[in-house]
């Protein structure tokens, strides 16, 4: 990985991770790799290849599912997450799903609090209020539901519905955004939105984006990971990757060869 | 040609079915007429009169209303501690689980012991442990009614609130992990207000099974003739009083008895149709 002028700011570090499961089937093999700080790094790889599930071993999603295992480090600002509450570690690495999930039952408004609730963290109505807006600002919603904060999340549109989910996880006020194909379930105009949102949050946070879509890692990534069969074949510069990779089978699938 | 006769067989099972139910609708209505005609239908409905005396025959149906009312939402109460947890245990926490299968299937077992089963082990078993307590002299009454009713009604709450619970959306409940919450909170915030309205129609449903519940209940309840002053008093429900005097009852004592009859079929209609509706809404 080479950025030459300026000294790379780790903020998630991933050692020999190998993720399993079942014991003979192996769905990560020995990853490691550095996330860069305020930057975007896209996973790409074909279907089944294992982004999905390295991304969830990051905030420990994968506990969930007895069945899965985890070896290997992953660090999270230095710190062993297998060591921290797993609440902490999901509130320090948010998530976005690949189909939108706002809570139902819930408005918008409460919605976007909604991992305050989770996490026993107690406002002020004026503080909440100011939170909220700040929140729904930063994803550029704020514009179209002042008005209607009290309704349900549900009768948005698909893009709006997942910026709303986006919402909700930067008012945690997380070091890392976590997205799972986040764009494959919208439009191309709900799809162009969000890539313009994750430029402009580059500057408040990380972002790992799992995308089967090569031409968006390219516009909006800054380094590209590329993963076949649960390895990580190639990790480097977005730039780099897409002009001159260094391994046959990345260069395979950015020509579109396979996957 | 063979499509049309089938179709015809079909047509003509349907058409008796609801001539069926007409006829005993009929039937019901005409039987109990002579009854709320003497009495009038208001008066019969809060008349708590039991009066066979000829010359001074007059009835009422409230002490049957109260008995009813009273041992189905106890045996409600009763019910939800144990078939809540059991719906979550099978809905959400285990699953698709072979013990959750198996938790099933022994709560469907209840759900197919006849209600004469349940009324003898009330009669020797759970009343017997009443009369020791000292909650009453001889353990007949409402609330063992009410126990063995909520027994009995378990099942039904439990397998159909637990399929409510198993539909919420695995992507709403990992959405709100991924947001820090513990598994206490996601089913405080996520799946109960999720499942809510389905898990409560499930309740009105066994709320109609328990109304119209007669052989345990009959056996149970000591059938004496009194809005049951208390828990532990005895008393008749709609259903145990048919069961109890249908056989040595003719003229306006009997109709009396059809038209409690006719505001069960009635009352149970409604609490179904209402559980049905939400069930609907719900889906």
């Amino acid at each position: 990985m080479s950025e030459t002028n300026d000294k790379i700011d780790t903020v998630l570090r991933m050692r020999n991770v190998c993720i399993s499961y079942t014991r003979d089937k192996m769905a990560v093999n020995d990853v490691s790799a550095d996330i860069a700080r305020n930057r975007i790094t896209a996973i790409m790889g074909p279907s089944g290849c294992g982004k999905s599930t390295l991304l969830r071993a990051v905030n420990r999603m994968h506990e969930l599912y007895p069945d899965i295992t985890v070896k290997g480090d992953i660090l999270l600002n230095g710190k062993d997450i297998m060591k921290m509450n797993p609440m902490e570690v999901r509130r320090m690495a948010g998530m976005v799903f690949q189909r939108p999930n706002p809570f139902p039952t819930m408005s918008i408004y409460e919605n976007v609090v909604a991992g305050l609730k989770f996490n026993d963290i107690k406002q002020g109505r004026s503080e909440r209020d100011e939170l909220v807006e700040n929140c729904l600002r930063s994803v550029s919603l704020w514009d179209e539901v002042k008005d209607s904060l009290n309704k349900r999340g549900t009768f948005l549109s698909g893009g709006q519905q997942q910026r709303l989910c986006i919402a909700r996880a930067l008012a945690l006020k997380p070091d890392v955004l976590l997205m799972d194909e986040p764009t494959s379930a919208l439009d191309p105009v709900a799809t162009n939105r969000i890539e313009e949102l994750l430029l402009e949050l580059k500057q408040q946070l990380t972002i790992v984006i799992v995308t089967h879509n090569m031409s968006q890692a390219a516009r909006i990534s800054d380094y590209s990971m590329f993963m076949y069969l649960g390895e990580l074949v190639e990790f480097d510069n977005t730039e780099k990757m897409f002009t001159a990779p260094s391994d046959k089978r990345t260069e395979e699938y950015l020509n579109g060869r396979f996957g | 040609m063979r499509d049309k006769i089938f179709k015809f067989l079909l047509l003509l099972s349907s058409v008796l079915v609801l001539l069926v139910c007409g006829g005993m609708v009929f039937s019901l209505v005409s039987g109990s007429w002579e009854a709320i005609s003497a009495f009038g239908f208001w008066n019969f409905l809060t008349s708590s009169d039991w009066n066979p005396v000829p010359g001074e025959e007059s009835y009422g149906a409230l002490p049957f209303i109260a008995g009813t009312v009273m041992t189905s939402f106890l045996a409600l109460v009763l019910c939800i501690p144990f078939s809540l947890p059991v719906a979550l245990f099978n809905g959400e926490y285990y699953k698709g689980k072979k013990i959750a299968a198996v938790i099933g299937s022994v709560v469907d077992l209840l759900a197919g012991i006849p209600s004469v089963v349940y009324g003898l082990w009330g009669f020797y078993t759970l009343r017997p442990l009443i009369t020791d307590l000292g909650l009453s002299d001889q353990g007949f009454g409402v609330l063992t009614a009410s126990v063995i009713l909520a027994v009995m009604i378990i099942p039904y709450s439990a397998s159909l609130s637990s399929e409510f619970f198993s539909m919420v959306p695995g992507d709403l409940k990992e959405g709100a992990f991924s947001l820090g919450a513990t598994r206490y909170e996601v089913i405080r915030n996520v799946i109960f207000p999720f499942a809510g309205s389905g898990v409560f129609a499930s309740y009105i449903l066994a709320l109609g099974r328990a109304l119209g519940e007669t052989m345990a209940v009959t056996m149970l309840i000591g059938n004496t003739i009194n809005i049951p002053s208390s828990l532990v008093d005895t008393g008749n429900t709609m259903a145990s009083v048919i069961a109890n005097q249908f056989g040595e009852a003719d003229g306006l004592k009997l109709s009396s008895l059809i038209a409690i009859g006719l505001l069960l079929f009635l009352i149970t209609a409604v609490i179904n149709f209402i559980g049905k509706m939400v069930i609907k809404k719900f889906s």
